[in-house]
């Protein structure tokens, strides 16, 4: 603690003793816009500062997308040339791969890890760590977070979790391989595999911290939004962005926690000799004494989380593109309240239809039904965002930004990967589905390709605001058009395969009689992936360079937007805005009104303006 | 413009709001336990049993910690802190109490050849009722942190927040062992 904030104690406590206690957060704001001295640990490593912590979030997701990806290139070398060996594997990989063929085991270590590090780490940590740290206090108009410490506490957890994740690739018996979902009874009996040992208790542990720092950032976005916006930020007026992080917050506080209940049991099953989950198990030739437990009760508590997940990771894709869609376009965004209303309807549907992925546990079939209309309902808030996107950008004045293209990319990803969703949510074609390459080439696109573009699409569209300069747009075009070219090029063929029965989470398909004839087509999907992986490097240079020499930012607003993060300085201290916060006038999409490119939210409202 | 900074002023403080939200997800890691519970219940192999008798006398430490930290707060709002620091020390022994006697509950379920691993039904008693032990035991941390500052700190302390906070929590984990302990009587 500084003297400065010293003082502000103080005179924090004085106002106490004579304002109402609500107060006290209005007169804290009132002193703090001052800056504060600060050491390189303060500023950069421990910082409370929302930007600050927003970006180490970002590095840290970046870094884990290449493990992940890079995982992703090695595995599919495997399945696109199974009859080659890379001597090359044996020297990054020593025994897992020796003689250059990767060992079956290591590749379920490696199709486990792909899953648990873009699905949490990069694409729930990464997208809305990132995003939600970045934008909520910037554009509600607040200092900072509700609580910056335990916004800090967040990240650190995070990166707690990374450690032990990270540590248990080197283990000796191995990283987790039971599937990114952990199924018991595979990931509660070490004698299961190599992967169910040690690797699998790093996995949970690692896990239980990260459902913390998940927490403590959730509790933080929902409190900031509803606590801290500046006057005249009415709830209706928020940008769409901040709507979307905070549906996804209140999924992630409700559903994170059954996860937790579901991996404290995984644990005990594991280490203190108990059977919830585990009988009449037959390991190793061994009879086990384990009685009484079900299999299925962990899918249960695993889906209810699970399945919120996927919206977790795709809403705050949907946020930030309908808001860049809106910038770009210079056009308001179609049907405000309907995009809220249909962000709503998807959170309260995320909870309902976790059942569709236990189809074929024996659940019985009039229950599955329930759950076929529930998740074929989904598709309605689905089609209205679509609509909106798709109204938002027809007849604009279309700005093919890079942030642009994500966000357009993001649109068709998003249609394509949900069409495939109306086929999965029926329980009868998922008899023939379930488990096949159809299921992986429809979440890839859907949640994973589509929230990467989400991402990539915020990178791009805010980059300026988090380091006062510019990304490189030529090596942004390379990148954009190779990735979309490239994601439906890897997953469009594994529709097929998967309608013809082969089955996912296989080793070797060359084998197979039925599978034979996919050969070619998988060493085709291989090759495409390491060229796209090769263009996501290029996104990684262009980023790292950019931070330090790409072109810098000379104007205050340079994409013409309305939300309150452009009125900041251009590299905004800790506490976001010189003097006081910018009271709000106006929603956030007052573009092509009255004959104006654009009326930021701040500009009171004149005294002949039209209503819209 | 008025109607607005009014709107403002009645804002719940921001912390306080975190702790509701933070209470809210606790409580769906419960509803995720016992809902599991029930689950496992209706299935093949259950035995039921009985609690443990030295759970009634748990029970009453933490009723009666959830009225001495009531008047706890109401003495440090009305700046009788010498009230205020006896009764914070009387929530703390009576949080520890019940922390012991669940602890010796278990002492005594374990001695009935009760111990973790022998029934399902009694490992989730294990595990439900372990993990509220531990988010009590959370409770009598940040108590011990004010207790620390009520009885060191030489300025005198007027923000009333963090004892608010505390006493908040510490009425949901009473009310949240209330809630498992009529579960726990009622299915098994």
């Amino acid at each position: 603690m500084g003297p400065d904030s010293y003082r502000e104690e103080k005179k924090k406590e004085m106002s106490v003793a004579t304002l109402q206690h609500a107060d006290v957060h209005g007169a804290h704001d009132a002193h703090h816009e001052h800056h504060h001295h600060e050491t390189f640990i303060t500023k950069y490593v421990f910082s409370q500062d929302h930007k600050m912590i927003a970006r180490q979030f970002l590095i840290t997701g970046i870094i884990w997308a290449i493990i992940g990806g890079l995982f992703s290139v090695i595995f599919r070398l495997q399945l696109g040339y199974p009859e080659s060996t890379f001597p090359w594997l044996e020297d990054i990989l020593g025994h897992w791969a020796a003689g250059g063929k990767l060992k079956p085991e290591f590749y379920y270590a490696l199709v486990t890890m792909h899953g648990t590090i873009l699905v949490f780490f990069v694409l729930t940590a990464g997208l809305s760590g990132t995003f939600a740290n970045f934008l909520i206090p910037l554009q509600i108009g607040a200092r900072d977070m509700a609580s910056p410490f335990l916004n800090m506490l967040s990240y650190w957890f995070f990166f707690l979790a990374s450690i032990i994740m990270f540590s248990s690739l080197f283990v000796q018996t191995g990283p987790a391989s039971g599937g990114w979902t952990i199924y018991p009874p595979l990931s509660a009996l070490g004698d299961a595999s190599s992967g169910a040992k040690i690797g699998m208790d790093l996995w949970l542990v690692s896990m239980a911290m990260f459902i913390v720092s998940s927490l403590l950032g959730g509790l933080n976005y929902i409190a900031t939004i509803l606590n801290m916006r500046t006057k005249g930020m009415s709830m209706t007026r928020l940008p769409l962005t901040i709507w979307a992080l905070f549906f996804t917050a209140v999924l992630g506080v409700l559903s994170f926690p059954v996860l937790l209940s579901g991996a404290i049991l995984l644990l005990f099953d594991r280490n203190l000799g108990t059977s919830f989950y585990l009988s009449d198990i037959v390991v190793a030739g061994k009879i086990l004494p384990n009685e009484g437990g079900s299999a299925i009760l962990f899918q249960h508590l695993f889906w209810f989380l699970g399945h919120p997940e996927v919206y977790i990771i795709l809403l705050p894709a949907m946020g930030m593109s309908s808001e860049i869609i809106s910038v770009n376009s210079r056009k308001p965004i179609f049907g405000y309240m309907a995009m809220v209303g249909s962000l709503f309807a998807i959170a309260i549907l995320a909870f309902l239809v976790w059942a569709h992925h236990m189809f074929v546990t024996g659940l019985n079939p009039f229950l599955g039904s329930v759950f076929v209309l529930l998740t074929l309902l989904i598709a309605v808030p689905s089609a209205i965002k679509v609509f909106n996107w798709l109204t938002t950008l027809w007849k604009g004045s279309i700005r093919f930004t890079p942030g642009m293209l994500f966000a357009i990319g993001f649109v068709s990803l998003f249609i394509s990967g949900g069409l495939t969703g109306i086929f999965l949510g029926n329980s009868a074609l998922d008899l023939h589905l379930h488990d096949t390459y159809f299921v992986v080439a429809h979440f890839h696109i859907v949640m994973g390709v589509a929230s990467f573009f989400g991402m990539f699409a915020g990178v791009y569209h805010w980059f300026p605001k988090m380091f006062g300069r510019y990304l490189n747009n030529t090596l942004a075009y390379i990148h954009f058009w190779v990735t979309i070219v490239g994601a439906y090029l890897i997953f469009w063929p594994m529709h097929y395969e998967g309608l013809a029965g082969m089955p996912r989470r296989y080793y070797d398909y060359s084998n197979w009689e039925s599978f034979k004839m996919f050969g070619g087509l998988n060493e085709f999907i291989s090759f495409v992936a390491m060229i796209v992986f090769a263009a996501q490097l290029l996104f990684v240079f262009n980023f790292f360079y950019s931070i330090f020499k790409g072109r810098k930012v000379t104007t205050l607003n340079p994409w013409g937007s309305n939300t309150l993060e452009w009125t900041t300085p251009i590299r905004p201290g800790h506490g976001n805005w010189v003097g006081e916060i910018p009271e709000v006038h106006r929603g956030a999409y007052d573009y092509g009104k009255d004959g104006k490119e654009f009326i930021p939210q701040n500009t009171p409202v004149g005294e002949n303006e039209s209503h819209h | 413009m008025s109607t607005v900074v009014m709107e403002q002023r009645k804002k719940i403080h921001p912390h306080k709001f975190t702790l509701w939200v933070g209470i809210g997800s606790l409580v769906m890691m419960f509803a995720g336990l016992t809902s599991a519970y029930i689950v496992k219940r209706n299935q093949a192999n259950w035995q039921t049993f009985d609690l443990p008798q030295l759970f009634w006398y748990s029970t009453a430490a933490i009723l009666l910690s959830s009225v001495t930290i009531y008047l706890a707060e109401q003495a440090f709002k009305q700046r009788e802190m010498q009230k205020y620091r006896r009764l914070l020390v009387a929530t703390l022994i009576l949080g520890t109490l019940f922390i012991v006697f669940q602890f010796f509950g278990f002492k005594q379920l374990a001695a009935q050849g009760l111990g973790l691993g022998k029934k399902v039904s009694v490992d989730f008693l294990y595990v439900i009722v372990g993990l509220h032990g531990a988010h009590v035991l959370g409770g009598i941390i940040a108590m011990t942190l004010l207790f620390a500052k009520a009885f060191s700190s030489r300025k005198r302390i007027y923000n009333s927040i963090p004892v608010e906070l505390v006493s908040t929590y510490w009425h949901f984990v009473d009310v949240l062992w209330i809630y498992l302990l009529i579960f726990l009587l009622m299915i098994r």
